[in-house]
């Protein structure tokens, strides 16, 4: 079996601010890591390598630096990796990222299962598995929390709803989007990470030549999507203090709720 | 591609720094510096006073959606029952409809469901599509991307909007890749660029640290998910609309997917989005015996129960009970914070409540920022005094 895993680098804490003056990321003294759905996936596919065999591709599109992200995920256990890195790139909405990512899995060509996390922490979108799955013309499955087998062309999942889960069944090739389960995705072993960071370690670069795209179709000319606007958002109102004893403190807040017909 | 910069015209002014949305300006020794991270947007250029900074980039054209015209909410319901989100959206899109002088229209898939057509009509829509089949009778992706794909190629919408549930989530960017149109996700506010007449998406990023505004000029329809709990409903009693049946062309043979059982969760589902009053509980709660006293406190006020992120994670309360960027959105009449610093991931769940409580032993917590009426102190002192005022002056009332 082949397992692509798509993979992103997001900025490793949520405390990202805005610079009061100019409104700009401050994005000096942020960690990246891999994104936590991501991660689930990426564990998610070694543990079907280990129960049934596979070869797992992990697959990432962003700048040189994503490459640290690579190397993680073959220290878990992945066989190969391959970074979409292109100034071109830049920019790009989810239709531009699913079109691109698109692109270099049917370049990878050989696969039956395509995992990604349900959404990124940075972007929140959760749009991108679906638009690849729909790129590919393959079903999807999202909210993936348990994968039940996957045997006679078919896996067989829980997908998770707000009130309860469905267990659903989908031939293969299918793409799914998953959600932490109650397993916690392993640590990259020290020898595969030192083997991962080599120079001959099983890491490709390509860029838009390699998957064939052009500059238009890509990145920020080819989104549909623009940002217009960045702003900090305002929660601020004009509080009161209450002081005194509990006993104090509770009469008057008790007094409040009354004025206001709270209670 | 490329913008660079004329360096002899440049000033070092820094407006196009300030401008950059990519943070990719530098101004070294006085002058300007293009780095790795533009994207080739252009915003520099139309801000430099000196014509210094150039591109090879081609604008972009927008071409002419002028056939391309009214809103419309996809109506989702699960069992024959609308979710409310849907019901929200409708309210919305009356206010952009009224702006934009277009048509609400809704649309209604599942199987045996057009009674619900005259509910939405209730609530907003001049139009209701309906797909009504056995293929529709419980959401998957695929049918019901095909029908949607198959009613925006035939009606031509404007702007399309759906709740950014489970199935939302999951059919809006299927749908938005089948039809070639732009899509936002998980937006808190909407309107219209008088302008332009487009629509201008307001979403959180970066857990909720940064607000953007998205616009979609170069595809239709416009495209977005919404926040549930977020649009204010919007009755209309009496109103009168059309319903449009549509014969899909979809077959099972074309559907990959089969639902082999649904699994209805043990726990008593709360929906907090519903919830007039709301007690919550943070980190300061310290444990399962400090959310027994949210409970009576709770019980006093009438109130639903609910958690940060930290609090579930413990297990004080369950997943479907947390408030914040990755739990539910809420916006209460009163909201009573008890051992909540007020992270900006939580306030973004919880910010948009009527009146809002905070109770926290640290003065400089930023919950009591967001705060009504905040109370330094002790909480295992103040909440049993609460719980007890509460049921004394509901007893004085009784009387």
């Amino acid at each position: 079996m082949n397992i692509v895993v798509l993979i992103k680098q997001v900025p490793g804490n949520s405390d990202v601010k805005l610079d009061p003056k100019t409104g700009n990321l401050i994005r000096e003294g942020i960690d990246a890591i891999i994104n936590p759905d991501d991660l689930q996936a990426l564990e998610t596919a070694i543990t079907l390598k280990e129960t049934l065999g596979a070869k797992v591709t992990v697959l990432t599109m962003g700048p040189p630096q994503a490459i640290d992200a690579l190397s993680e995920a073959i220290g878990m256990g992945a066989d190969g990796a391959i970074l979409l890195s292109d100034r071109a790139f830049a920019g790009a909405d989810t239709w531009a990222t699913s079109f691109t990512l698109g692109k270099a899995i049917q370049r990878i060509g050989k696969f039956d299962l395509i995992l990604a996390g349900r959404q990124a922490i940075d972007g929140d979108t959760a749009q991108v598995g679906p638009q690849v799955a729909e790129c590919l013309d393959l079903p999807q499955v999202t909210y993936v929390f348990d994968i039940e087998t996957v045997e006679n062309g078919y896996v067989r999942v829980k997908r998770r709803l707000e009130d309860g889960y469905e267990r659903i069944q989908c031939s293969l090739p299918a793409l799914l989007t998953i959600i932490g389960g109650p397993v916690k995705p392993r640590y990259p072993e020290v020898a595969s990470l030192l083997s991962a960071c080599h120079a001959k370690a099983p890491i490709q670069v390509w860029n838009a030549a390699d998957i064939g795209v052009t500059t238009a179709d890509v990145g920020m000319s080819g989104s549909f999507t623009q940002v217009v606007k960045t702003f900090a958002p305002k929660f601020e109102r004009h509080g009161e203090l209450l002081e005194g004893s509990a006993v104090e403190v509770v009469h008057n807040l008790i007094e409040r709720l009354k004025q206001n017909k709270l209670i | 591609m490329a913008v660079w910069v004329e360096i002899d015209l440049c000033d070092g002014c820094r407006r196009c720094k300030r401008e950059c949305p990519y943070d990719a300006i530098e101004i070294k020794d006085g002058k300007a510096q293009i780095g790795d991270r533009c994207t080739c947007c252009g915003a520099c250029l139309e801000v430099c006073h000196h014509k210094a900074i150039h591109t090879d980039i081609q604008p972009k054209t927008i071409p002419d959606f002028s056939e391309y015209k009214g809103i419309w909410v996809f109506a989702e319901q699960r069992g024959g029952n609308l979710t409310r989100v849907s019901v929200e959206l409708l309210g919305k899109a009356q206010e952009l409809a009224k702006q934009l002088n277009e048509e609400v229209s809704a649309v209604l898939i599942g199987h045996h469901v057009a009674d619900l057509a005259d509910t939405l009509i209730q609530f907003g829509a001049d139009l209701v599509y309906l797909a009504d089949g056995e293929i529709f009778g419980n959401y998957r992706s695929e049918p019901y991307s095909y029908v949607l794909d198959e009613l925006i190629k035939a009606y031509k919408p404007s702007i399309l909007l759906m709740g950014a549930t489970h199935i939302g989530r999951d059919l809006a960017p299927r749908v938005s890749r089948r039809t070639g149109s732009g899509l936002t996700a998980d937006c808190t506010e909407l309107s219209i660029d008088r302008e332009e007449g487009i629509l201008l998406q307001t979403r959180p990023a970066f857990g909720g640290n940064v607000m953007a505004t998205i616009a979609n000029r170069f595809s239709r329809p416009q495209m977005a998910t919404v926040r549930p709990g977020v649009m204010e409903v919007v009755p209309t009693p009496g109103k009168e609309g059309v319903v449009i049946t549509h014969e899909s062309k979809v077959t099972e043979d074309q559907v990959r997917t089969k639902i082999l059982e649904f699994v209805k969760e043990e726990s008593p589902h709360v929906d907090l989005s519903k919830a007039k009053i709301i007690v919550a509980g943070g980190r300061g709660v310290n444990d399962l015996e400090g959310f027994g006293l949210l409970h009576e406190l709770a019980s006093a006020l009438g109130a639903e129960i609910a958690g940060t992120r930290v609090a579930v994670e413990a297990g004080w309360i369950s997943a479907a009970n947390q408030v914040g960027q990755t739990g539910v959105t809420v916006r209460p009449e009163l909201y009573v914070a008890c051992g909540v610093s007020g992270a900006i991931q939580h306030r973004a769940g919880m910010m948009d409540s009527r009146f809002i409580v905070a109770i926290n032993k640290d003065p400089y917590a930023p919950i009591f920022k967001v705060a009504d009426w905040g109370i330094v102190g002790d909480l295992f002192d103040v909440i049993p005094e609460l719980t007890k005022g509460l049921k004394t002056s509901c007893e004085v009332m009784c009387d």
